[in-house]
């Protein structure tokens, strides 16, 4: 187990190295920075000067070396806009991108799990039926839109809830219940059907002969084993779900990275970028890295491959 | 009164008060092609400690007998429509979920045909055999360890404690088999049913899990249902047999009786397609020819007349009854004479 970690943790930078390569060809390719950040009446001794200091005079092999070496020191620059350490300014608003996305998946796994047993419980009666369309009709929702229809409907005509920003718990309801909408579908649905086959299996019939209860069977004997392919459906999902974080914390104006990054894109804050990025690359390894390790909690069959 | 007469009085006490008395039970399917019957109206007894072989091909409905005792078939699909199965005073036919879950597990339990599917994979067998000893005898967590390696050690397996971290997937087909038997023999039962408790295995597991059996009943005295289509599992093993073909008993005899006596060609047919050492080329083993009736198209009057070598245009008239040809010995054929 211990090796396991060991070996993935080994095989991170790798990806990382990897990650970094892709950001530095894309934002190098996708226009000059210099003038893009700078207005139109700057002078020719700024942009020399800008462009000095983002190494941009350097040829590009050279530039992607200052790069690297930038990044073992983990100095990504300083920002553009806020003449700050870039790092420093992603990790500022790290805590609330990582409060708003756990959660919306915390919220996610919750509702999902918890509806999913029901549909699994009541096949084929109204409320499955009413359940699984509903989830079916939200898959096919962008988070933009349902944000939308939500700040129309509770912050402006109902007046229940702040339109954006961050504070109290009423500021995080809705974006959360944006982010979890994201994912929350597929939950139920994975849900409802692995507990379905499972209900199947032979030791299903086993403990009931035991003399548990349909009840006690379903929590403790079939909802464990259904756990497994839906945390494999959020390892696959932690990608989109960050994308989809970057949208709703746009919408709700919510001080995270996601919405840092979009700004910083617009800006071509290039520094903030890079950061931005591999800080959410190291998120992405690490939280596949936890799932795999509490898959390997929960199945032992898994634990021995 | 004198020694004899006593004994001769508590035989018949033991007769007359059977542990599980199944009368007329009938369950139907409901399937997506349409409803079917699964047993038509079968009548039996158990004796306590006495073991019952009942014996049939697939489909014949010896497993949905299994579940229907246990109040265990599937929701979704099967009921019982009919009868009653009587258990220490209840109908479990009729019987209400919470008491059902009172004695299953601790007074009547079961063993499965596929020992590989039968534990949770995610459990370890400390954890499962603890749940019935928790829950029936409320034993707390070093109790329950205890009386479960206890059990494991009951079961002939060599390392009880070290077995008890161990998940199912560490054990072999024979292992887990002897695990499920702990579980089921955790309370004491008073009836263990064991369907196709050998089927998954391979023969020399199969012989040392029917040895077991054997061994326990003796020891712990319970009563055993032996599901199995395997006449020879029976001969070892079983006093009484039952031969079951398309959801009715078709025969019923004293274990020693059915091998000597045969009453009915499907039983007939049965032990003629037994391998025998003395058989010159075990390639020509005598089958029975024809395929067990399709439920949805049961044929009329005997369901097995259209296999049978004596069947006559008397076999399509009605269901033939089970009929007592011997001494505790029933056949519903109505060519029993010529078998």
């Amino acid at each position: 187990m211990g090796r396991y970690i060991a070996r993935r943790l080994a095989l991170l930078p790798l990806s990382l190295l990897l990650v970094a390569l892709i950001t530095f060809v894309i934002l190098r390719l996708t226009g000059n920075p210099v003038e893009i950040f700078l207005d139109v009446n700057s002078t020719p001794e700024q942009i020399a000067e800008l462009t000095a200091r983002l190494h941009l005079d350097e040829p590009i092999p050279v530039q992607f070396f200052i790069f690297l070496r930038d990044l073992m020191t983990g100095d990504f620059g300083e920002s553009l806009q806020f003449n700050a350490p870039a790092a420093g300014i992603v990790l500022e608003r790290l805590g609330a991108t990582l409060t708003l996305a756990s959660t919306g998946l915390g919220l996610a796994m919750t509702l999902g799990i918890g509806l999913g047993l029901v549909c699994a419980v009541q096949r084929d009666r109204a409320a499955d039926f009413v359940i699984t369309s509903v989830a079916v009709a939200g898959q096919s929702m962008p988070s933009f839109w349902l944000g939308i229809l939500l700040i129309q409907l509770f912050a402006l005509k109902l007046g229940w809830l702040p339109t954006s920003g961050a504070g109290g718990i009423q500021h995080i309801i809705m974006p959360a219940f944006t982010i979890s909408a994201f994912l929350l579908p597929n939950i139920i649905l994975i849900t409802r059907a692995s507990v379905l086959d499972l209900s199947h299996e032979q030791f299903v019939v086993a403990a009931r002969s035991k003399g548990l209860s349909r009840g006690r069977v379903l929590i403790t004997h079939i909802l464990p084993n259904a756990f497994n392919p839906i945390l494999s459906f959020l390892g696959i999902q932690i990608g989109a779900l960050i994308g989809g974080s970057i949208i709703t914390e746009t919408i709700f104006a919510w001080p995270g990275v996601g919405r840092l990054i979009l700004n910083s894109i617009a800006h071509r804050d290039v520094p903030v970028v890079e950061a931005a990025v591999l800080i959410i690359a190291v998120g992405i390894a690490l939280t596949n890295l936890a799932v795999d390790l509490l898959q390997m909690l929960i199945d032992p069959r898994v634990r021995r491959q | 009164m004198p020694r004899n007469a006593a004994l001769q009085v508590e035989t018949a006490a033991a007769v007359a008060a059977p542990l599980i008395s199944v009368r007329s039970l009938t369950v139907d399917f409901f399937t997506a092609r349409g409803r079917f019957t699964a047993l038509h109206g079968i009548s039996f007894d158990v004796r306590p400690g006495s073991v019952l072989g009942i014996v049939g091909e697939s489909g014949s409905g010896k497993s949905v007998t299994a579940l229907a005792m246990m109040r265990l078939l599937p929701d979704h699909t099967a009921r019982i429509t009919g009868g009653q199965i009587l258990f220490q005073g209840t109908d479990l036919a009729h019987a209400a979920e919470r008491d059902l879950r009172r004695l299953r597990g601790r007074d009547m339990a079961m063993i499965f045909q596929d020992p590989t599917t039968s534990l949770n994979p995610i459990f370890s067998i400390g954890h499962q055999l603890r749940e019935g000893l928790a829950l029936h005898l409320g034993l707390g967590r070093a109790a329950a360890d205890r009386r479960a390696e206890e059990l494991l050690a009951l079961v002939r397996i060599s390392s009880p404690r070290a077995c008890l971290a161990k998940f199912p997937h560490e054990l072999s087909g024979g292992m887990r088999q002897r695990v499920m038997i702990a579980i089921a023999l955790a309370c004491n039962p008073k009836l263990l049913i064991a369907d196709e408790p050998t089927t998954a295995l391979d023969v020399t597991t199969q012989a040392q899990i029917l040895e077991l059996l054997r061994d326990l009943q003796g020891e712990l005295g319970m009563a055993i249902i032996l599901i199995t289509h395997d006449l020879g599992v029976v001969a070892e093993f079983a006093d009484e047999v039952q031969v079951m073909y398309a959801g009715r008993i078709v025969e019923r005899a004293p274990v020693a009786d059915i091998f000597a006596v045969p009453s009915h060609p499907y039983t007939g047919g049965l032990l003629h397609s037994m391998p025998s050492l003395e058989e010159e080329d075990p390639a020509l083993l005598p089958t029975i020819a024809g395929m067990v009736a399709s439920p949805f198209a049961m044929p009329p009057g005997c369901a097995f007349h259209p296999r049978c070598h004596l069947a006559g245009a008397d076999c399509t008239r009605a269901v033939p009854p089970l009929a007592r040809v011997g001494a505790g010995h029933d056949s519903a054929c109505i060519r029993t004479a010529h078998v």
